[in-house]
C-alpha cells in the first residue's frame, strides 16, 4: 500500500508541482495567464523540450548526452550557411548533420565500449571548436530567401506559434515511438538490464545507437527552429542547454539510472521549469543567477529524492 | 552386492525413452586450466534430470555450453538427432533449449507480459498490441495452472513468481529442454512446492528439465535421473531412486563408501582412531570447555540463507564449518564479521556484546576475515604486495595520517619471511602472483594485526599442494599461541585434520557438532547429506 | 595481452609525447625555445594543474568532478569581495567557501550513492550561479591589492609564484599517494570496492575526501587566477576546466575506471596540453581546432585504457 502511494506520488509529483506552479501564477500575477504570457512561455521553452525529448530516450537506455548544446549550435550555423539555398536544404542539412554526430557518440559507446559522458563530453568540445572554426566566431544570417526556415522560427499555424506546434507534434511522435514500437520498449529494456536484454536476444548495440542518433536529430532540429527563430546561425548558442535538459528529464521524474520515465513525463519537466522561471521573471526581484542556483538545487534535490525512492523500491 | 550394479540395472531400465539431449565428449579450457574434460551428458524427453557436483565440478560449464553462453573447445551436441552449435543464448532459446538463472536475467521494472514476449511482442499496423500481449500472456499463465497478472511490473513479484515468469517465457519461445539453476536458493518452501508442481506439469507435456541444487531433499523430490561431475570430469549418470543419500554424497566428494564403512557402523556417536593426522590437535580441546568461549554465537539468521546457526569458538582452536555449498557456510562468517550483519541472533565475543555492522567494526573487535572469492573480495589488483598485505593494518602502521614506511617494510619483510611468500619484490603487483602466494599475502593481511579471531573461507582452494600445506602448518602453529579459527572447508580432510570441532551446517541451520575424535570423514558426511526430518 | 607489457606504459607514451613536441617546437615554432616562453607555459599550466590533480585523486575513486571549473569561480569572487578589508579573511573565506562545495558533492555521491556527474553537474550549474551573486550580482570585481596581486604575479627569483604553489601541490600530492593511509584507501577503493570494504577501508570517508580535496585544489586555482588578472569574472573564471583537468588525467595515464592515480602522468598530461595549445596559439592556429584536437587526444586515450571485457 505504501509502496504504491510512493509510486503514484512519483509518477505525478512533478504533475502536481506544475499544477500548484500554475495555480500560484495565477492568483498572484495578473499577467501570468495573459496569451501573450503563456505563448510567450511555451515558445521560449519549445527548443529545449525537443533537445529534452531526445535525452529522454538515451536517459531511459540508462546514458547520458552531454553534447546536445554543441550539436544545436553546429545544426544552426549549418543550416543557416546553406540557407541560401533554400529552407528545406537548411532543415535537411542542420538535422542531417546534427543527427550524424549523434550517431558517432553511439557508435563510439555502443561498439567502442567508451563511457557514455566522456565520449558526449569530447563531442561537446570537438563539435564547439568545429563550428567557431566554420562559423569564423562570427553569427551567420539565415538568406533572405529561406523564408520556409525563418518561418519555423517565428511563423505560427492558426494562431499557434510554429515552434510550439513542432514541439506538441514530437512529444506525441516521441511517446508514440516509446509506447507503441519495439525500438521503443527496447530502449526502455536496455536502460532496465542491458545485459539481461542482450541474453534475451535483443541487438542492443542498434538500439543504443538510434538513441543517440535520435538524440542528435531532435538537438539539431532545435537548432534550426532557433536558427529561424533568430534569423541567424549562432555559434555559441546552446551553451550549457545539456544541464537544463537533463534537469528537466530529472525533474519529470525520469530515473538516471535508467529504464524509467517517458515523453510525457519530460514535457511536464520542462513546463515546470519554464514556468518557475517564467514566475521569478514576473516577480523581476530575482537576478539570472540565483536562477542558477535554483536550477542547479533543485536538480540535486530531485535526484537525492529519487535516491531515495529507489532504495525504498528496489 | 555393490550398490553401484543394482542402480546401473536400473538405469538401464530407464533409457527406453529417447534422447532429446546428447552431449558428447564435451571439453572446456580457460587458459591452462581445464573446466570440463569429456564429459558425457544425455537428456531424455519428459524427464528431470538432477546435476550435481561441489565447486569447481563443472556444473555452470556444462550448462553454459549446453544455452549457448559458453563455445566448447571439443564434442559434440546432438538436440533431437541432430548436431547443433549454439553461438549465442538467444541461438539456443530461438532452438528450444532454454535456462532460467538463480540471479533471474529479466527486467525488473517491465512488466509480466512484456518480459514474457520480448522480441516477440504482437503488433497490429507494426504497433505494439497491447491487448492481445495481455491476452495472450494470461492464457499462458493459464495453461501452466499459474495465477500472475501479466500487467505488473515484474519486480513487485516475489522471487519465486519471478522465477515462474522466467519459466513461462521459456515455455513460450517453445523450449523443449529448460535449465533450472539453484531455482529455491531463495524460495520459501511453499513457493518450492509452488514451483514443484509446474516442473511436474512441464514433464507431463514432455519438457527435458535439467535440475541445478545442493538441496538433496529437492532432488530426490523431483529428479529421476542424476549426473555427478567432480573436477571437470563426470563422475557417473544414474537413476536417484535408490541411491542413498550418503552414496551421493560420496560421489560428489570422491569418496568410496566402501572405505568410510570400513570397521563403523551408526551415525557420529561411533569412536574412529585418529587416523594419520598431519598436524596434531592442542592439548586439552578434548577436555571440559573454558568457561568463557572467545566467540558465542546464539541462533544466527539472516533471511532464507541463514535459519538458525549457533556455535561457539575458544582461543587456541580451530573450529570447523562444514557444509555443501548453499549450507549458510560463508553467510555464517559473514555475519560474524559484519559484512553481511544477521538479523537475528546475538553474539559475544570475550564475553561482550559483540554485533558488527561493518567490517570495521569487526576489524577493531579483534576479528579478521580470509574471504572464499580472492579475486572478487581479496586483492586490489593493481597495488603491491606491501600495499595489499598492509591495508587493514593501516591503522596501526599510521601517524598522523602518514604511512610509517619504515615500520610497514618491517611487517612486510617479516610476514614474507615467514609466509614465504615468493615475489620479485614487496613492490610486484599482487595480480603477477600466484593464487598460492596471493592467499599468503591476504593471510598475512590480517595476521600482522594480531587478531584474536581469524575466520578463514576456504584457506586452501585452487592453490598449489605445496602452499596449502604451508598454509595449514601456519594456521596450526598460530593457534597454539591463542588464536581462535573459525575454518570453513570443502575439503573433508583438511577439517578432520586441521579441526579440534567440526560444526556441521545444512539449509541454514548447524545440525551437527562434532569433537575430539568424533571428527571423521564419514561422520561429517553422514551430518551434511541427511534429511533433518 | 603480451604488448602490454612490450609497450611501455601510458605515462612513458605522455612523457614521450611531451619531449617530442617540446623538440619540435623549439625547432619549427619561432620563440617557442625562449625563456620567457617557458616560463609562461608553466605558468598558464598552473591553474589546470592544480585542479587535474584533485581531478586524478577523485578518478582513482572511479569518480568523476565536473564541478570544478565552478568551484574556482566561487573562491574567485570570494577572494575578490572581502580582499579590501582583509587579505588572510579572503583567503581563508575563499578556501572554506570552496571547500563546502567539494563536501556537498562528496557527502551525496558517498552517502546517498547519486552518481557522481550528475552531483557534480548540478553543482557546476549552482556553483557558477553563486559565484556571480557573490561578485555583486554578476559585476566584474576589480582587485587593486598588491599583496594579493603578488600570488598570481609575483616571482621567486626567476620562478612565477603560481608555478611553485603547483609545484608544491605535486609534491603534497606525491605524498599523498605514496605515502599516506588515505593514498592507499583512495586506490583499494578504486581498484575493489568490495574487497576495500572487507579489509576495513572507511569507503564513504575516503570519497567524499577526496571531492573535498578536489574542491580546496580549485580554490587556490581560482585565487591564483584572480590575483593574475586583478581580477575576478564569475562568468568567465574557470569556465571549460573541468575539461582540461579530466583531459590532463585521462592523458596522463590514470584511467577512468578508478584504481590507479599517476600524479607524474598528470603533471606530464597538463603540460602536454598546454604545449599544443600554447604551440597552436604562436603558430595561429584557430582555438576552435585545438578544441577539435584536445578532444580527439582524450577520446584516443580513454579507448586504450577502457577496461579489457573479461
Amino acid at each position: 500500500m505504501r509502496t504504491r502511494a510512493l509510486a503514484l506520488l512519483r509518477g505525478s509529483g512533478a504533475l502536481v508541482a506544475l499544477i500548484a506552479a500554475c495555480i500560484f501564477g495565477v492568483a498572484r500575477y495578473e499577467a501570468f495567464l495573459t496569451p501573450e504570457n503563456v505563448l510567450n512561455l511555451l515558445r521560449q521553452n519549445s527548443m529545449l523540450g525537443l533537445v529534452a525529448l531526445g535525452m529522454t530516450f538515451v536517459i531511459i537506455s540508462g546514458g547520458i548526452d552531454l553534447s546536445v548544446g554543441a550539436l544545436l549550435a553546429i545544426a544552426g550555423v549549418v543550416a543557416a550557411m546553406v540557407s541560401s539555398r533554400g529552407s528545406f536544404v537548411a532543415v535537411v542539412a542542420g538535422v542531417g548533420v546534427a543527427a550524424l554526430l549523434g550517431t558517432t557518440n553511439g557508435l563510439l559507446i555502443a561498439r567502442a565500449r567508451i563511457q557514455p559522458f566522456i565520449v558526449t563530453l569530447t563531442m561537446l568540445i570537438a563539435v564547439r571548436g568545429a563550428t567557431l572554426a566554420i562559423s569564423a566566431e562570427q553569427s551567420i544570417n539565415v538568406d533572405v530567401g529561406a523564408s520556409r526556415l525563418v518561418w519555423l522560427g517565428r511563423g505560427d499555424v492558426a494562431g499557434l506559434p510554429s515552434p510550439i506546434v513542432l514541439l506538441l507534434l514530437a512529444y506525441a511522435f516521441g511517446a508514440v515511438l516509446l509506447r507503441f514500437t519495439r525500438f521503443g520498449r527496447y530502449v526502455y529494456a536496455i536502460g532496465d538490464d542491458a545485459e539481461a536484454a542482450r541474453l534475451m536476444g535483443l541487438a542492443t548495440d542498434r538500439i543504443v545507437i538510434t538513441t543517440y542518433a535520435l538524440s542528435g536529430a531532435l538537438a539539431g532540429l532545435a537548432g534550426v527552429v532557433l536558427a529561424g527563430r533568430l534569423g541567424s546561425g549562432q555559434p555559441v548558442a546552446g551553451g550549457g542547454w545539456e544541464l537544463d535538459a537533463i534537469a528537466a528529464v530529472v525533474v519529470g521524474g525520469t530515473m538516471l539510472t535508467g529504464g524509467h520515465g517517458g515523453a510525457g513525463s519530460t514535457l511536464i519537466g520542462v513546463l515546470l521549469l519554464g514556468v518557475i522561471f517564467n514566475l521569478f521573471n514576473l516577480e523581476g526581484t530575482i537576478s539570472p543567477w540565483w536562477q542558477w542556483v535554483l536550477r542547479g538545487g533543485f536538480l540535486l534535490g530531485v535526484v537525492v529524492v529519487q535516491s531515495r525512492f529507489q532504495r525504498k523500491t528496489p | 552386492m555393490s550398490s553401484r550394479s543394482a542402480l546401473a540395472r536400473d538405469d538401464i531400465a530407464t533409457s527406453a525413452r529417447p534422447a532429446l539431449l546428447r552431449m558428447e565428449r564435451i571439453t572446456k579450457r580457460f587458459g591452462a586450466a581445464v573446466a570440463l574434460n569429456a564429459v558425457d551428458f544425455e537428456l531424455r524427453a519428459g524427464e528431470v534430470h538432477a546435476l550435481v557436483g561441489e565447486n569447481g565440478a563443472g556444473k555452470s560449464t556444462l550448462v553454459k555450453i549446453m544455452t549457448g553462453a559458453y563455445h566448447r573447445d571439443a564434442g559434440d551436441v546432438w538436440l533431437d538427432g541432430a548436431p547443433v552449435d549454439f553461438d549465442t543464448p538467444a541461438e539456443a532459446q530461438a532452438t528450444g533449449v532454454y535456462a532460467v538463472h538463480q540471479e533471474i536475467h529479466l527486467l525488473g521494472k517491465r512488466t509480466v507480459a512484456e518480459n514474457v514476449f520480448l522480441g516477440r511482442e504482437p503488433r497490429r499496423w507494426g504497433f505494439i498490441d497491447w491487448s492481445r500481449m495481455h491476452a495472450d500472456a494470461t492464457t499462458l499463465f493459464a495453461d501452466l495452472g499459474l495465477e500472475i497478472d501479466p500487467r505488473v511490473v515484474l519486480s513487485t513479484l516475489s522471487l519465486a513468481r519471478q522465477q515462474m515468469v522466467a519459466i513461462a517465457r521459456g515455455v513460450s519461445l517453445g523450449a523443449r529442454v529448460l535449465v533450472l539453476d539453484e531455482p529455491t536458493s531463495s524460495l520459501s518452501d511453499r513457493e518450492t512446492e509452488i514451483l514443484f508442481e509446474l516442473i511436474r506439469l512441464l514433464k507431463a507435456q514432455g519438457t527435458a528439465i535439467v535440475y541445478i541444487s545442493h538441496r538433496f531433499s529437492e532432488l530426490y523430490a523431483v529428479c529421476d535421473r542424476v549426473t555427478v561431475l567432480r573436477d571437470g570430469a563426470l563422475v557417473t549418470t544414474c537413476a536417484l531412486k535408490g541411491l542413498e543419500r550418503l552414496d551421493l554424497v560420496c560421489l560428489m566428494l570422491g569418496k568410496s563408501r566402501e572405505a568410510l564403512r570400513a570397521g563403523t557402523t551408526g551415525f557420529a556417536s561411533v569412536v574412529t582412531p585418529s587416523e594419520a593426522r598431519s598436524f596434531s590437535r592442542p592439548e586439552g580441546s578434548e577436555g571440559p570447555a573454558p568457561a568463557e568461549p572467545l566467540l558465542r554465537a546464539e541462533s544466527l539468521g539472516r533471511g532464507t540463507y541463514l535459519r538458525d546457526v549457533s556455535f561457539d569458538v575458544r582461543r587456541g582452536e580451530i573450529l570447523g564449518l562444514a557444509g555443501l555449498l548453499g549450507s549458510g557456510r560463508t553467510e555464517t562468517a559473514r555475519a560474524v564479521f559484519g559484512s553481511t550483519p544477521a538479523d537475528s541472533g546475538t553474539m559475544r565475543l570475550e564475553g561482550a556484546r559483540f554485533s558488527p555492522h561493518s567490517p570495521v567494526d569487526a576489524i577493531r573487535a579483534g576479528v579478521g576475515y580470509l574471504s572464499e572469492d580472492r579475486k572478487a573480495d581479496g586483492i586490489i589488483p593493481d597495488l603491491s604486495v606491501r600495499e595489499n598485505l598492509t591495508l587493514a593494518a593501516l591503522p596501526l602502521l599510521t601517524k598522523y595520517g602518514v604511512v610509517s614506511r619504515r615500520r610497514q617494510m618491517e611487517v612486510v619483510d617479516r610476514f614474507m619471511a615467514r609466509l614465504g611468500i615468493k615475489a620479485t619484490s614487496a613492490e610486484q603487483r599482487i595480480r603477477d602472483l600466484s593464487g598460492g602466494n596471493q592467499q599468503k599475502v591476504l593471510l598475512a593481511r590480517w595476521l600482522c594485526m594480531t587478531p584474536k579471531l581469524l575466520i578463514l573461507d576456504e584457506p586452501t582452494r585452487g592453490i598449489d599442494i605445496g602452499a596449502k600445506g604451508e598454509i595449514q602448518h601456519l594456521v596450526q602453529e598460530l593457534t597454539a599461541s591463542g588464536l581462535g579459527v573459525i575454518m570453513i572447508s570443502s575439503e573433508i580432510e583438511e577439517l578432520v585434520e586441521g579441526c579440534a570441532r567440526v560444526v556441521v551446517l545444512r539449509e541454514g541451520r548447524d545440525v551437527a557438532e562434532l569433537r575430539g575424535s568424533e571428527i571423521s570423514e564419514r561422520a561429517i558426511i553422514h551430518a551434511m547429506a541427511e534429511s533433518s526430518a | 595481452m603480451n604488448w602490454r607489457r612490450v609497450v611501455p606504459g601510458p605515462e612513458y607514451a605522455v612523457v614521450a609525447s611531451l619531449v617530442f613536441l617540446v623538440v619540435a617546437n623549439s625547432v619549427f615554432t619561432p620563440n617557442f625555445a625562449s625563456t620567457g616562453n617557458l616560463w609562461n607555459v608553466l605558468l598558464q599550466v598552473s591553474p589546470v594543474m592544480l585542479c587535474a590533480l584533485g581531478m586524478t585523486l577523485v578518478i582513482a575513486t572511479g569518480g568523476v568532478d565536473l564541478s570544478v571549473g565552478s568551484t574556482m569561480a566561487i573562491a574567485g569572487a570570494i577572494a575578490g569581495v572581502l580582499v579590501e578589508r582583509s587579505m588572510a579573511l579572503a583567503l581563508v573565506a575563499a578556501a572554506i567557501g570552496a571547500t563546502f562545495v567539494g563536501v556537498l558533492n562528496g557527502t551525496l555521491i558517498a552517502a546517498l550513492r547519486v552518481q557522481p556527474i550528475v552531483v557534480t553537474l548540478a553543482t557546476l550549474i549552482a556553483g557558477r550561479g553563486l559565484a556571480q551573486i557573490i561578485s555583486h550580482d554578476g559585476q566584474l570585481v576589480t582587485i587593486d591589492v598588491p599583496a594579493f596581486m603578488t600570488i598570481g604575479r609575483g616571482h621567486v627569483g626567476p620562478i612565477p609564484l603560481p608555478v611553485l604553489i603547483a609545484l608544491a601541490a605535486v609534491v603534497a600530492s606525491m605524498f599523498v599517494v605514496r605515502s599516506t593511509a588515505l593514498g592507499r584507501h583512495v586506490l583499494a577503493v578504486g581498484g575493489n570496492p568490495a574487497a576495500a570494504r572487507l579489509a576495513g577501508v572507511p569507503v564513504r570517508l575516503t570519497i567524499a575526501t577526496v571531492y573535498a580535496a578536489s574542491a580546496a585544489l580549485s580554490a587556490i586555482a581560482g585565487v591564483i587566477i584572480a590575483a593574475r588578472l586583478g581580477a575576478s569574472d564569475a562568468a568567465k573564471l574557470g569556465q571549460n576546466m573541468e575539461l582540461d583537468a579530466i583531459a590532463a588525467v585521462v592523458v596522463g595515464g590514470t584511467a577512468l575506471a578508478g584504481g590507479r592515480a599517476s600524479i607524474g602522468g598528470t603533471v606530464a598530461g597538463a603540460l602536454l596540453m598546454q604545449v599544443i595549445a600554447t604551440s597552436f596559439n604562436m603558430l595561429l592556429v584557430p582555438y576552435a581546432w585545438s578544441l577539435a584536437l584536445k578532444a580527439g587526444i582524450i577520446l584516443v586515450a580513454v579507448y586504450l585504457q577502457r577496461p579489457r571485457r573479461v
